[in-house]
């Protein structure tokens, strides 16, 4: 179906599965149970699921599959967002334009950016984007104040004259960002057992557009383009001594997956339309370095995986305080329970990088392939743990084996 | 490439699916229509406290998630009142507002807008937060005010100085009442002028964001006006943290005073790098070289130490104020927390029990009944006097403190001293004020 194997449909339809279904994935525990607090479904975090998770997907492209490392991706996210802001001002709060400007607009800009850049490789190449991206960062901080509203972020006002939307609404409001008439911040909620779910109209269209993005990266692996990249990964210089060069090759892979990131600030802009220069700091580039490597770089699912880990931590571990803490060891007797909430103060609310950082640590320690490879070696054990007896052959797990470039 | 062997059956089976998820969404229309977002049904209502708990004002964000941990302690019933007791509006009864016990959430704004937006919003769609409140920054209030508004729900601002708050980004459902740029300046000219003459060389050193763009702009019309030349404007960047390459300019450039529009963390620094490059004890012109730091408050005279002495500036509160209001906030707070609360703790207090009492008021948590009850509204004995929430903007109108670095604390709160109470008919400007046009409130927004 739609020019992949049956192995990839199948593979594409559970992703298309796991897309719609995210409201109640996120949202195991009963609103009134003491672990609603780790539910994850609510709007605004979903649609961050789906919108990081374009972005990792578009930076595995590169990072995965050429292994170029580009530290400055975050430029284009946020290149993208001022695109799609600027659109909703002009234009019309209609989310297809922006969307379309903030690909095209990142498109150009990564252009530029990785002519310069994919003239060095290795750690020249990591070091350039990330000064070209600094650089845009503080451009639209300080010097582009005039289009970039610097450190308040770019916003829409009552003011903006939307030539073919309204400037402000027959209540005397902004209008909302919407598609075609479907207000994209308007939700269903369902309630059922006492648990809380919520459909809203603007994570399932970033979830469309993230099967979209998700599958168009699944032909770029398959495809004999693909196939360059690897080899561009794999040994650069025996490729340019059959006569290829890499470099139209790895132009492209950086356009297309600035394209995705320009997507990605697109939507981020649909969803909330502000667009704020901190997106294009370089700690928001090296995030998606962490969400690459955390889930597995070069793999298809893993990206995302990262992508959706990172966001779930920064948003639910963030606001666990002292006050939650107390909440939960109440049973423990007083001095055992303010001792127990002063061990755990650190690790949770603003403390949530450092867990990250060892959950990081951890995983790159000891599951060098990221999440995707945890998962993997799970589903291996578990099938030699079937076949044992039939099938002797199967895996000894201490001979070396080769961790497959592409997560099946 | 090959194309799949899907069987018929198979293709049937996964559409079927597919299209089941698809179609979920719409099956079910919302279960509940509510007249306004999160309406409380249950016995508890949720107040979201969204302040930075890192970034370079940190330290205001603690202090003012102490105050209002405070304020929710006093709303239902607990402590011993504090300003509730002084507060000239008496609908507050200890039980909540409107018999609702107030539970709250907290969120970390980072120092940025689009930190501080993730962290509302989630506020607001996951733990049903109806009121929103705090930053420590304007350009962070901002970005949130116009969330709030977007999403329904009222935005009490905390700690925001810039005029745009209550000028050009004025929002219906945002609502502020800490003092401003303009109003700092307004009590502070007269200040300098009596204190270091008419005839005086300006430098300004400023937050390169909303709050620095506005309050230099203040401050150089309100002291052109007297007389006063601005030599230079120069932005530093809100994540600097060593000004030194910014002050040896400064030696250069003739002027005499050095006017610097920072806040927190970038005040210590800045102020810290500027005594240490001998500014002070120069003379230009003839005359002492003078530092102005506009915006004060007690922890940034406190991590500035003995830098601060003698230093003018404006502040919105100070804890040694002599008032029963005053007297009563810092009695409760120092008993709770062992220490006297700054200007920012205060004015977060307020905020949250003024939207405790309008809501009580408008007998009702519609944003647009609570935003009714506040518009207009006439109150004291929150420790700045007679007060006024104006209609026309959102901002309070009351008096403003003009503060000098003490020479000789007593102890290690003791830093400020209060040089004048500018009353607030002095500070009071017209809505349609230069500084204050270009935005419009719009209509307030009860969401759903």
């Amino acid at each position: 179906m739609l020019g992949l194997n049956q192995k990839d449909t199948k593979f594409l339809l559970i992703v298309v599965a796991l897309t719609l279904l995210t409201p109640f994935l996120t949202q195991p525990f009963a609103e009134s149970s003491g672990l609603a607090q780790f539910n994850a479904g609510y709007p605004d975090l979903m649609q961050r699921f789906a919108i990081y998770g374009i972005f990792a997907i578009g930076f595995n492209i590169l990072f995965g599959l050429t292994g170029y490392l580009s530290f400055g991706h975050a430029a284009f996210l946020g290149v993208g967002s001022y695109s799609a802001v600027w659109m909703m001002k002009l234009l019309t709060t209609n989310v297809i334009p922006g969307i379309i400007l903030a690909i095209v607009v990142s498109g150009l800009f990564a252009l530029l950016i990785g002519y310069v850049s994919l003239r060095r490789s290795g750690i020249y190449f990591s070091i350039l984007t990330l000064a070209l991206a600094q650089m845009s960062f503080n451009l639209a901080y300080s010097v582009l104040t005039p289009i970039t509203n610097g450190e308040t972020g770019l916003q829409l006002t009552l003011n903006d004259p939307r030539i073919l939307g309204v400037t402000a609404t027959p209540d005397g409001s902004i209008p909302a960002t919407h598609l075609f008439g479907l207000e994209m911040k308007s939700s269903a909620q369902w309630e059922v057992f006492g648990h809380l779910f919520t459909f809203n109209v603007g994570y399932y269209f970033c979830a469309v557009m993230a099967i979209i993005a998700f599958y168009l990266s699944l032909r770029i692996f398959r495809s004999p383009f693909g196939m360059m990249l690897r080899a561009v990964k794999t040994n650069q210089t025996r490729m340019s001594y059959t006569g290829l060069n890499a470099r139209p090759y790895t132009l492209a892979a950086f356009v297309i997956s600035g394209m995705y990131a320009g997507l990605a600030g697109g939507l981020l802009a649909s969803m909330d339309p502000l667009a704020g220069a901190e997106r294009m700091q370089w700690t928001a580039s090296g995030e998606v370095v962490i969400m690459t490597i955390l889930g597995g770089a070069g793999t298809l699912m893993g990206p995302v995986l990262g992508a959706g880990f990172i966001k779930y931590f920064e948003n639910i571990f963030s606001k666990i305080n002292d006050g939650v803490l107390h909440g939960w060891f109440a049973f423990l007797p007083d001095g055992l329970e303010d001792f127990v909430v002063f061990l755990i103060h650190p690790f949770v609310g603003k403390g949530w990088h450092l867990t990250l950082g060892l959950l990081f640590m951890l995983v790159v320690t000891f599951l060098p392939g990221g999440l995707m490879e945890g998962g993997n070696r799970i589903s291996r054990w578990y099938k030699n743990r079937r076949n044992k007896g039939t099938d002797t052959d199967e895996g000894t797990p201490h001979a070396p084996k080769s961790t497959p470039h592409v997560a099946e | 490439m090959s194309n799949s062997k899907l069987t018929r059956r198979g293709l049937l089976k996964t559409s079927a699916v597919a299209g089941a998820g698809l179609a979920v969404p719409t099956i079910f229309t919302a279960s509940s229509a509510s007249a306004f977002t999160n309406e409380p049904t249950g016995s508890t209502v949720t107040l979201g406290f969204n302040v930075p708990q890192t970034g370079a004002y940190a330290d205001e964000g603690a202090d003012e998630l102490r105050a209002y941990e405070l304020a929710v302690e006093h709303l239902n019933g607990g402590g011993d009142g504090g300003m509730l007791n002084t507060f000239s509006s008496k609908v507050l009864e200890g039980n909540g507002i409107l018999g609702k016990k107030v539970e709250f959430v907290t969120g970390d704004t980072q120092t940025k807008s689009d930190a501080a937006r993730a962290s509302a919003k989630s506020m607001i769609e996951k733990d049903g937060a109806i009121m929103i409140t705090g930053g420590s920054s304007s350009g962070v209030a901002i970005a949130v005010q116009g969330l709030c508004q977007e999403a329904g729900v009222i935005f009490m601002a905390g700690l925001t100085h810039s005029n745009d708050t209550t000028g050009k980004d004025k929002k219906a459902n945002g609502f502020r009442h800490f003092f401003n740029a303009y109003m700092s300046a307004a009590a502070l000219a007269p200040v300098l002028e009596k204190l270091y003459g008419s005839d005086r060389k300006a430098y300004h050193l400023t937050a390169d964001y909303t709050w620095g763009w506005t309050q230099e702009e203040s401050i150089a019309a309100a002291t052109e006006a007297m007389g006063w030349e601005t030599v230079n404007k120069v932005r530093t960047p809100l994540a600097s943290t060593d000004f030194s390459s910014y002050i040896s300019p400064v030696l250069n450039s003739g002027a005499d005073v050095l006017v610097l529009n920072h806040y927190g963390g970038n005040m210590v620094n800045s102020l810290t790098n500027a005594v240490q490059f001998g500014l002070r004890e120069k003379q230009v012109n003839g005359k002492n070289f003078e530092i102005v730091v506009p915006l004060y408050s007690r922890l940034m005279a406190k991590g500035a130490g003995a830098n601060v002495k003698g230093i003018l500036g404006s502040t919105n509160w100070h804890w040694s104020l002599q008032d029963d209001a005053s007297k009563a906030f810092v009695q409760s707070f120092g008993t709770k927390y062992g220490f006297p609360p700054s200007q920012a703790a205060h004015t977060v207090y307020c905020q949250t029990l003024l939207y405790a009492d309008a809501a009580a008021r408008a007998g009702s948590f519609n944003p647009c009944a609570i935003a009714e009850a506040l518009e207009g509204f006439e109150f004291d004995g929150l420790g700045n006097g007679p007060t006024l929430y104006r209609a026309d903007d959102h901002q309070c109108f009351k008096d403003v403190l003009v503060v000098r670095g003490k020479e000789n604390p007593e102890n290690e709160f003791d830093l400020l001293e209060v040089v004048e109470v500018t009353p607030a008919a002095q500070v009071t400007y017209a809505p349609d004020h230069p500084m204050f046009a270009g935005g419009a409130l719009g209509n307030c927004n009860p969401g759903a």
